[in-house]
């Protein structure tokens, strides 16, 4: 066995065992934990899949960014997990079809019939200089323009309505506005006078 | 010397790996430890005091370097005390998530043309990568401790880095603009020229965002209100003692020389010398590139104590105004113009 397929199989061992202890760890900070694991491990995937922009741009967003705020939010949140895990038998069975629905597609999507390599032929190993970000920037803002702003005019609208659903404008508090307080001169508030001693009776 | 090259050569690959990281990591870790007494001997003389003076080897005083040594030495045999209810395992890992993305993030680090560990493509997204994983151990050492002001240093850090990580990555998509690749190798050469062709010029907002960030993603003062030790004692490492506060503690100063040395790379040329160009530059051949870059290092790391000696610390709300709202649009802004100033050949860093 090649070091590459020893490392694709190490990655893909860990991956799957911190997936499946996100979902089975009660205390909601370890499955977080858990699901950066997840990450990290996918990530080393598309690495050696020669995506290294893929594999460190997951880093940076998902374990550098969403996963920290939502570690954030779970540590804040006084979770109960009694209720959580109330509704379990009542949702099992809905949850027992979808699941069982997603793994026929994903069968049928990858099954040897379909998805072997007689199908998809390995692809050549790139030469080392071959830089993926700059092939992806290409394809990214030539070929694929129009979904790409248009994914990016969605996000935009979805931060709009993140920020003025948070918005509120509270009259109550005594916010000072920086700009003022920076330009506040000792002589507009202090005036020094002179003035002979008081003499005492 | 040509057996040796025989030898080197024919040592396994993981061997020469292992040896070159040892070549990095040892001199960083002596700087670590000089570092902490140069702060103290810096900041102990701006504000009219002389500093550890007693320290030193042999008998001999020596102006109290030995200082670090003794400071290492009592932290490692002192006890590992962990709180009741704390989270044992996630209490422990937390200090090595702390040093470990500080450390692994040297793998990049080009020390002059052909001195770099790994000369891979992204090194920049790789450097920011790593750098965004240090709050982990930040936010793990808050919450396993199973202590309120733990809590709330760790909640106060996760806000501020999140915030200040946009700043940062996008003070260095500028750079990347810049210089047209991810390479940290291939930025430094692309500033050849000496000291008006490097990138602090036209890329100067971006340069003292970087920085700023910098400082505020290390915690350091006047952004530290993770530790704020007069509000919260010492926010997420309060219950840590002996060696798990002393790896916070290297984390913490590594993650400084990191932040310099990259300030360095990408805004002061690297490992280039500032005379490039110039009529003295044959004056200064002999000097090797390491030297350069490590003054330059050298001077970021020096504003680093200068401004904790200076800099009351900011209040949270004014670290997330500065951060949201002065530092993001500027660097939006400042991409721009440097696209616009690439595109057109702007004489004379992009023809």
């Amino acid at each position: 066995m090649s070091f590459e397929k020893f490392l694709f199989y190490l990655f893909a061992v860990f991956l799957i065992g911190a997936a499946v202890m996100v979902i089975t760890r009660k205390n909601p900070v370890h499955s977080v934990l858990f699901l950066v694991l997840a990450f990290f491990n996918s990530a080393g995937l598309w690495m050696l899949a020669e995506s290294e922009f893929l594999a460190l741009a997951l880093v940076l967003v998902y374990v550098g960014a969403v996963m920290v705020l939502f570690l954030f939010v779970v540590m804040m949140l006084d979770i109960n997990i009694a209720e959580l895990r109330a509704g379990f038998v009542r949702n099992l069975p809905v949850a027992l079809v979808v699941a069982i629905l997603m793994v026929a597609e994903l069968v049928m999507v990858l099954s040897p019939e379909r998805f072997g390599l007689k199908h998809y032929a390995a692809p050549a190993p790139k030469p080392a200089d071959y830089s993926n970000t700059a092939e992806l920037g290409m394809a990214l803002f030539t070929q694929h323009i129009y979904a790409f702003e248009i994914a990016g005019a969605i996000l935009l609208v979805g931060i709009v309505a993140a920020i003025s659903l948070t918005l509120r404008r509270r009259p109550d508090t005594k916010y000072l506005d920086p700009g003022q307080q920076v330009q506040v001169r000792a002589a507009d508030r202090l005036r020094v006078i002179e003035m002979k001693p008081e003499e005492k009776a | 010397m040509e057996g040796l090259v025989e030898f080197w050569n024919g040592l396994p690959v993981v061997i020469q790996i292992l040896l070159k990281i040892i070549v990095i990591m040892l001199p960083l870790m002596i700087l670590v430890a000089y570092y902490t007494y140069a702060e103290r001997k810096i900041i102990g003389h701006m504000q009219v005091r002389m500093g550890p003076n007693r320290v030193g080897f042999f008998g001999f005083r020596l102006l109290g370097l030995g200082q670090p040594i003794a400071d290492a030495v009592k932290l490692m045999f002192k006890e590992i005390i962990v709180p009741t209810g704390a989270n044992k395992l996630l209490f422990l890992i937390a200090p090595m998530l702390s040093i470990g993305p500080a450390l692994a993030a040297w793998a990049v680090f080009p020390f002059d043309a052909e001195w770099v560990l790994a000369d891979v493509n992204a090194g920049l997204l790789y450097v920011l990568a790593l750098t965004s994983l240090g709050v982990y151990g930040v936010i793990i050492a808050g919450w396993a401790s199973n202590s309120k002001y733990s809590l709330l240093g760790a909640m106060r850090s996760a806000a501020q880095i999140v915030a200040y990580e946009i700043a940062m990555g996008f003070a260095l998509v500028g750079v990347l603009v810049a210089a047209g690749s991810l390479n940290l190798r291939e930025i430094v050469l692309a500033q050849q020229g000496g000291l008006l062709h490097w990138y602090w010029l036209p890329l100067l907002p971006l340069f003292v965002i970087y920085f700023v960030s910098g400082v505020a993603e290390t915690n350091r003062a006047p952004f530290d209100v993770a530790e704020g030790e007069s509000e919260i004692v010492a926010g997420f490492h309060v219950e840590y003692s002996g060696m798990t506060f002393a790896v916070f503690f290297l984390a913490e100063y590594a993650n400084m020389i990191l932040i310099s040395g990259l300030t360095a790379l990408m805004f002061l040329g690297g490992w280039m010398s500032p005379f490039q160009g110039t009529a003295i530059e044959s004056w200064f051949d002999w000097v090797p590139g390491i030297i350069w870059l490590l003054l330059k290092t050298f001077i970021f790391m020096f504003l680093f104590l200068w401004f904790r000696a200076t800099f009351p610390r900011y209040r949270y709300d004014q670290i997330m105004r500065l951060g949201w709202k002065v530092f993001l649009p500027i660097t939006i802004v400042w991409i721009v113009v440097v696209s616009v100033m690439k595109i057109q050949h702007a004489p004379w860093w992009f023809n």
